[in-house]
């Protein structure tokens, strides 16, 4: 059995480790706020200084002025947030409830093809996926990017089924008996149930749909119809690459909405991720 | 087939059909579309045209094919089991009962939340040769090695050198590692309290419990973690993409597969190449997870399965 002090000794070294490595991972935050309020200049000095010399807090509406559209971009990514939700939990739910709560013959051979479609990467199907909106004359809009999110993502369907088969079946016998019928039950007795779940879904899609970049690159043409992760990306590739307290003060402004989700709600975000770990 | 058994299968279909409508416009039809198309000549300007196995005669000559594989496999190589490890340091770490964990736990996976376009941009100013933060946390370490033993170490110019561009790169991913210390967690969290138990009355020290008793139990949760960043970093292209502006890198170290299919898709047009290599590069991480799942079958240790 240990003695006291080498437990003493192993809690310290534990703190000296932790704190160390929470150093390196704030810091790159710490920096990207305090370049975002400095005087150009000064995001240049040598040695850097943490603290601006004053803090220029007409940094954020000026980079907001030098992105030309940032308003428009944010209008844009909330959009297709919204749409994406939306799509996403409708579907993925119906779907998930399919290869869960009803029992069919092949189900559990066809749910493997859900987890196989996980494993195709994106490249593989890009060419015929864009083919297929350009000939629809979808290119240059924003439907690419939010109606298929109206036919389930895989991902989705895995999250939400692992949650539905947790669900005792009396509930739904039960229901079955009162009278109810299929969607009946789906929509009064799992829905209301799988609330957790649903949040969890909801928040890992707006988080891809705020986050996504490829997909806006692909298939946005104008200025103004960006999304604003690319409308970032576009601005500091355009001239704006050397401002670098615009950069990061447009940055902080697209990473901070995310973070502050994060702290509300914290306990989706960390169970969602441990059941995709095969908790479930 | 009873009647009941007809009538589930229908509803079950039903309550599937948004995911079946979707599995087949936009997983199979675009996979076998793609592999037809690779045997084409095509741009979406004109229809495609029958040319057999050229696609695939022209990827073997094609050198920045070759370099855009090496780059991927290179990136790869490293920022897998550098992010691995650190992530399941940091769990091991977290998973002692300290107060104050939860901050520190928070703390490390804050930066897995950062939009891929932030991450990209903050690190290329981070990483900056001269201003860059990394270079001057790095430089007290070169002068003190060059004062001591009169060397000429310089700390590297990171994204502006072909040698360390990937590095960087990996530098700046191993920053979001929190979404797999998250999951890492999960798992040793499920480690039964017994087992450690049984190992403290047998004498067993603080790493032959990890070696003998953790790693084991958490070893579904290592082989899952690897197959996700496997899948993930031969794909990497965002992140790459925006650090260099939308091109390819010092001396194209920094053109991966995904950048290079991209670039023949919209820039070249050459979209039926563009197909034979996306299908190349789905082979390769086909193979290596199958590779992974056989190496690691003896190894991975399935609590009552």
């Amino acid at each position: 059995m240990k003695s006291d002090a080498a437990r003493k000794t192993q809690t310290i070294c534990l703190y000296v480790l932790l704190v160390l490595g929470a150093a390196m991972f704030l810091a790159p935050f710490l920096w990207m706020v305090s370049t975002s309020l400095k005087p150009l200049n000064e995001t240049m000095s040598i040695p850097p200084r943490w603290i601006p010399s004053e803090f220029l807090w007409e940094n954020y509406p000026e980079a907001i002025d030098e992105m030309r559209f940032f308003w428009r971009y944010l209008g844009n990514t909330l959009f297709l947030c919204v749409m994406t939700v939306i799509g996403t939990v409708c579907s993925s739910a119906v779907a998930a409830y399919g290869f869960s709560r009803i029992e069919w013959r092949g189900r559990d051979k066809v749910f493997i093809l859900v987890l196989a479609t996980m494993m195709i990467p994106f490249p593989v199907v890009m060419v015929p996926i864009y083919t297929l909106f350009k000939i629809i004359g979808w290119t240059g809009t924003f439907k690419p990017l939010w109606v298929p999110t109206f036919f389930a993502g895989a991902f989705n369907v895995f999250l939400l089924r692992q949650f539905f088969l947790t669900l005792p079946k009396e509930l739904s016998e039960a229901a079955r008996i009162d009278g109810c019928n299929e969607f009946q039950i789906f929509w009064h007795v799992i829905m209301p149930l799988a609330r957790p779940a649903i949040i969890v879904v909801a928040l890992f899609q707006f988080m891809a749909t705020w986050n996504d970049f490829i997909g806006p690159l692909i298939y946005l043409n104008d200025q103004q119809d960006m999304t604003l992760a690319l409308g970032l990306q576009s601005y500091q590739s355009q001239g704006g690459g050397t401002s670098w307290n615009y950069l990061m003060a447009a940055s902080t402004l697209i990473v901070l909405p995310v973070i502050v989700l994060y702290f509300f709600c914290q306990r989706y975000f960390v169970e969602g991720i441990a059941t995709t770990g095969g908790k479930g | 087939m009873t009647g009941r058994e007809k009538r589930n299968l229908r509803l079950g279909l039903l309550f599937i059909s948004p995911w079946l409508t979707g599995f087949l416009l936009m997983s199979l039809y675009p996979l076998v579309s793609s592999f037809a198309l690779s045997f084409t000549d095509y741009s979406t300007l004109s229809k495609p045209v029958f040319i057999g196995g050229e696609n695939y005669a022209d990827m073997a000559v094609d050198k920045l094919f070759w370099q855009s594989i090496w780059n991927t496999a290179y990136f790869a190589a490293i920022s897998i089991p550098l992010n691995l490890g650190i992530a399941l340091f940091l769990a091991i770490l977290l998973n002692f009962d300290l107060p104050g964990k939860k901050i520190f736990r928070t703390i490390y996976f804050l930066p897995s939340l950062v939009p891929m376009v932030c991450l990209a941009v903050l690190w290329q100013w981070m990483l900056n040769g001269r201003i860059g933060l990394i270079n001057n946390a790095l430089r007290p370490f070169t002068d003190f090695l060059n004062g001591a033993f009169g060397t000429n170490f310089m700390p590297p110019n990171w994204l502006a050198d072909p040698a360390y561009a990937k590095l960087g790169l990996i530098l700046a991913g191993a920053w979001g590692v929190g979404n797999m210390v998250v999951i890492f967690l999960a798992g040793l969290q499920d480690v039964p309290r017994a087992l450690y138990e049984a190992a403290d009355l047998d004498g067993a020290n603080f790493w032959q419990k990890t070696r003998h008793v953790t790693l084991p139990i958490i070893s579904p949760v290592i082989y899952f973690n690897g197959i996700m960043s496997l899948i993930g970093s031969f794909q990497v292209f965002a992140v790459p993409y925006v650090m260099t502006g939308g091109g390819e890198g010092p001396g194209r170290s920094m053109l991966f597969a995904a950048t290079y299919i991209f670039n023949k898709t919209f820039r070249s047009l050459s979209m039926g190449y563009a197909c034979a290599i996306s299908l190349v590069l789905f082979l390769i991480i086909l193979g290596l997870t199958l590779a992974a799942t056989k190496l690691s079958e003896r190894h991975i240790h399935y609590e009552g399965k």
